[in-house]
């Protein structure tokens, strides 16, 4: 399975779509890990065939650009880029 | 990962890239630690897909298709105006490397799959029209075309107040 789950605080369904190599997604991940929240993280650079392609619709749904990264909250809020305050405020710590 | 470079090879890259950076007025990020982890993403690519794609942009594997992000990628100058940094941050403005301020975040300029399909097309069909006004420094007549002249000269080195536009 390509999703990872690091356990924390519930807050919701919270998954961070990534690539192994940025920079940004690394500072996205590091600040839900500092938060204390729980969250699922793939990176999308690593997959391959199917499910590649299964995971990359699953990010041009809430995401056109298909840019990186990109959070999804309960399936409805959806934050683009490492944006800080966004994050924080999203999952309410 | 178990892509990773060696810490050798990284810190070879790294001050390669610095060097020619430098030499045509660009800058690389002062934050090495950041700028090593991108240098390292750069180097995964390489590994990956036989060319340094942006570490921050998905590359499908397809050289044609990955092009414009191969860096320095084609939204680098553009973003580098705007923002003070490039999409990644590998490569900031003279201020930003001076501390003097901080780069805003990027937005990724990038057109989506659907519309860049479409731009290469209208690229193709398009012949004889200038579709970038074109730059002349003052300095040393170095021309270039494109939306803004660069921040510095590639040539002589002289600020981006010395270019006048020629046509």
């Amino acid at each position: 399975m390509a999703m990872q789950h690091v356990p924390g605080v519930d807050r919701g369904r919270v998954i961070l779509y990534a690539l192994s190599t940025c920079g940004w997604c690394a500072r996205t991940k590091q600040l839900l890990t500092d938060l204390g929240v729980g969250f699922s993280y793939v990176y999308v650079d690593l997959l391959a065939g199917e499910e590649r392609d299964r995971v990359i619709r699953e990010v041009e749904r809430w995401n056109p650009r298909l840019s990186f990264p990109t959070v999804v909250i309960d399936d409805a809020k959806v934050i683009v880029g490492f944006r800080e305050d966004e994050i924080r405020e999203a999952v309410g710590v | 990962m178990s892509d990773t470079a060696s810490e050798e090879v990284v810190d070879r890259f790294m001050r390669d890239l610095a060097r020619e950076a430098e030499a045509g007025g660009y800058h690389l990020n002062p934050d090495w630690e950041f700028t090593r982890d991108l240098v390292r993403g750069l180097l995964a690519n390489l590994e990956r897909y036989g060319y340094i794609s942006c570490p921050c942009r998905l590359a499908s594997g397809d050289r044609d298709d990955d092009l414009d992000i191969i860096c320095p990628c084609d939204y680098r100058d553009p973003d580098l105006a705007d923002y003070g940094a490039c999409y990644c941050a590998l490569y900031v403005t003279a201020d930003v490397e001076a501390g003097k301020r901080a780069a805003d975040p990027v937005p990724e300029r990038r057109p989506p799959p659907a519309e860049r399909r479409r731009q290469k097309e209208e690229r193709a069909a398009v012949p004889g029209t200038l579709k970038y006004p074109v730059w002349r420094c003052r300095v040393c007549g170095y021309l270039c075309a494109r939306d803004e002249p660069p921040e510095t000269c590639p040539i002589c080195r002289v600020p981006r107040d010395r270019f006048e536009r020629f046509m």
